[in-house]
């Protein structure tokens, strides 16, 4: 275990698998021509509601690690995580692929890099099409991609893939709504593999199931991970999850990252407050419950970030500097990074 | 085999068998299909065979009606057809009519209501008003101003030629917009869900994710207002034919029948129009009601026990 660790660092200070340069993605939600018309005074005015959903966010992604995203509903995770695949177009920044840049190729250019990136979604009822049976959604991006491969080929992949996942072959030729959540969610994870995928966006892919099947999934998405050297980008608001899978963690509040470190040095020893608070509510057998870190008033909207670091509102710490100056993502000790003037005054 | 058992098992059929209506309109409707379709094996005469009609055996009356004719079972036109022959051969036309202008509409709006749905922002503002406009015409209204051009700048004769693929043009651009709307809101509703998503991760063109992802999802709503719509283009060819731009009298449809008739009806030979007129209300209703069910079958809030 040692010995992968050291390799996964040596290989990340190389060219790390996937990265995130000042990622900006913002949603104009602004409507149509005549929603937008407002007086303001005197003025007629066009005014546009753009929703910043992530903002400036950096990241990098070692192959072979696992990298959790957490934060509260609403923080951006999920746009995070479809801005890195290319669903949504990003506003600003970059991604890079093996340090190639994927975020403005055209759809066909772009054809290389989706055998390797794929996806698992939170819904298992939503992500697989109800009119398509189980052998037709796994045979798909086989097909589409591996045009030189022969019927029994594909066939002999997709039972392969299949038997991996634990859903017997012989069930392909039943529609998914014959299937539980559970095998609905291998069924979504088998499909992110069937291709030669090296990377796997995982959004939520347990929250939307019963408690008991999630240690099954958890467990399948880890042994996947070690027979085909897999990397993940987690993103989940289940704290006890992620400390269990991931290599890091990355923690987000309204579309900014707050902290990204090692899983261990982050639960043992969070920097950021607001790390600190998210960490402290998580509910222990036991333990007094005064023990939280009990924030002040609510999320503010997307729609209007707060000035300086967005969290200062709800900050115990916070200062004049933190109300007007938006922190830098800076190093504070060796492996981690934190967007917060308090640390990096050494105030907290 | 598998196939057939599905269909015995299945909720739509026990649905529909414990619904009389809907297993009357159906036996309704598949009688009439027959028959239509089956009108030169089924019908007594031929009434596009001019030699075979004569002048001197016009308007006679139904069987049970005095001073009638037993070769013509509902009587004779006032050129001297086989009212039952030329109900069939009309019917047919009819049929042809109503399933080719919705076939032409079903192409259309589906074409449109997915790339409208799919594309959005301006190509889905641009077909959507494209479709409001088209709304906001009657579809008479088009068909009369299509139709007195085509009939103006062909002339009458070769008009006759071209009536039936002039009709279902006519209707068929002139009702689209009710299915694109339809298929444009079901699209609105499927293209945010994961399965298109993953679709996306895949890589899939865009014209593949619409036609084989998104379409077979949407095609439920299209189905009902299929139905009703096949009533409603018999009935709009039905009522351009009664003003004159429809069927000539020559290859009657249904509406031209009762047209034809209708000059007649105070001189006493009232099955000229009324009996065409009868067979088009059951055609009409037998559809309807067919659809009717097919919509609450469809939609699950009205499930009943």
């Amino acid at each position: 275990m040692d010995t992968t660790h050291a390799h996964n660092a040596a290989a990340s200070s190389a060219t790390p698998l996937l990265e995130t340069v000042n990622l900006v993605k913002h949603f104009d939600i602004s409507g149509g021509l005549l929603d937008r018309i407002q007086w303001r005074g005197s003025n007629l005015e066009f005014a546009r509601t753009v929703v910043r959903a992530v903002n400036n966010v950096s990241l990098s992604i070692a192959k072979g690690e696992t990298l959790s995203v957490v934060g509260e509903s609403g923080c951006g995770k999920s746009t995070l995580a479809r801005t890195v695949l290319g669903l949504y177009p990003p506003q600003s920044g970059q991604v890079l692929y093996r340090g190639e840049r994927i975020d403005n190729l055209s759809p066909q250019q772009m054809l290389p890099y989706r055998t390797k990136m794929q996806m698992v979604f939170q819904d298992p009822y939503a992500s697989l099409n109800p009119r398509m049976k189980v052998r037709e959604i796994l045979e798909e991006p086989v097909r589409f991609h591996h045009k030189e491969k022969s019927r029994s080929e594909v066939k002999d992949r997709v039972a392969e893939v299949m038997k991996q996942v634990g859903v017997c072959p012989d069930w392909g030729e039943r529609y998914p709504h014959e299937f539980s959540g559970g095998q609905r969610q291998r069924i979504s994870i088998a499909r992110a593999l069937v291709v030669d995928t090296e990377f796997i966006v995982a959004d939520e892919p347990i929250s939307a199931l019963d408690v008991s099947i999630q240690a099954q999934i958890l467990n399948l998405l880890m042994d996947a991970q070690e027979q085909r050297s897999l990397t993940y980008l987690f993103i989940s608001h289940d704290l006890s999850v992620v400390e269990h899978i991931s290599t890091r963690v990355a923690v987000m509040y309204l579309g900014f990252l707050c902290e990204l470190a090692p899983t261990e040095e982050l639960f043992t020893n969070p920097r950021h407050p607001y790390t600190q608070a998210l960490l402290s509510a998580i509910p222990q057998l036991g333990a007094p419950s005064q023990d939280h870190i009990r924030l002040s008033g609510d999320v503010p909207t997307p729609i209007n970030l707060p000035p300086g670091c967005v969290f200062h509102g709800r900050c115990p710490h916070a200062d004049k500097r933190c109300r007007r100056e938006i922190p830098a993502f800076l190093a504070s000790g060796d492996t981690t990074l934190v967007a917060c003037h308090g640390v990096e005054e050494g105030r907290i | 085999m598998v196939w057939l058992r599905r269909i015995r098992q299945s909720v739509m059929l026990h649905s529909f068998l414990h619904d009389p209506v809907a297993v009357g309109s159906a036996i309704f409707l598949l009688f009439f299909l027959i028959v239509g379709f089956g009108a030169p094996l089924v019908a007594p005469h031929n009434p596009y065979d001019s030699a075979s009609i004569d002048v001197m055996d016009s308007e006679k009356p139904p069987v049970w009606e005095e001073g009638s004719d037993e070769r013509f079972l509902l009587g004779t036109d006032a050129q001297g057809r086989d009212m039952l022959s030329t109900i069939l051969y009309g019917l047919r036309v009819s049929l042809i009519i109503g399933m080719g202008a919705v076939a032409l509409q079903a192409f259309l709006g589906i074409t449109v209501g997915l790339i409208a749905g799919y594309g959005g922002r301006w190509v889905d503002t641009l077909f959507m008003r494209l479709a409001d406009v088209q709304l906001s015409f009657s579809t008479y209204m088009i068909a009369i101003f299509i139709g007195a051009i085509v009939k103006a700048s062909l002339g009458v004769g070769n008009f006759e030629r071209i009536a039936v693929p002039f009709l279902i043009v006519v209707i068929g651009l002139a009702e689209w917009p009710q299915i694109g709307r339809t298929v444009r809101a079901s699209v609105l509703g499927e293209k945010n869900k994961e399965y298109v998503e993953a679709a996306r991760v895949i890589g899939l063109p865009a014209r593949r994710i619409m036609i084989r992802h998104i379409l077979p999802n949407t095609l439920t709503p299209v189905l009902v207002i299929s139905t009703v719509q096949v009533a409603n283009a018999i009935m709009s060819e039905a009522a351009l034919s009664f003003i004159g731009l429809g069927m000539p009298i020559t290859r009657p449809s249904l509406g031209s029948l009762i047209k034809a008739g209708f000059e007649y009806i105070f001189s006493g030979s009232w099955w000229i129009t009324i009996l065409p007129g009868i067979v088009l209300v059951l055609l009409i209703l037998s559809i309807n009601l067919l659809g009717d069910w097919l919509r609450d079958y469809l939609n699950p809030k009205l499930y009943k026990s």
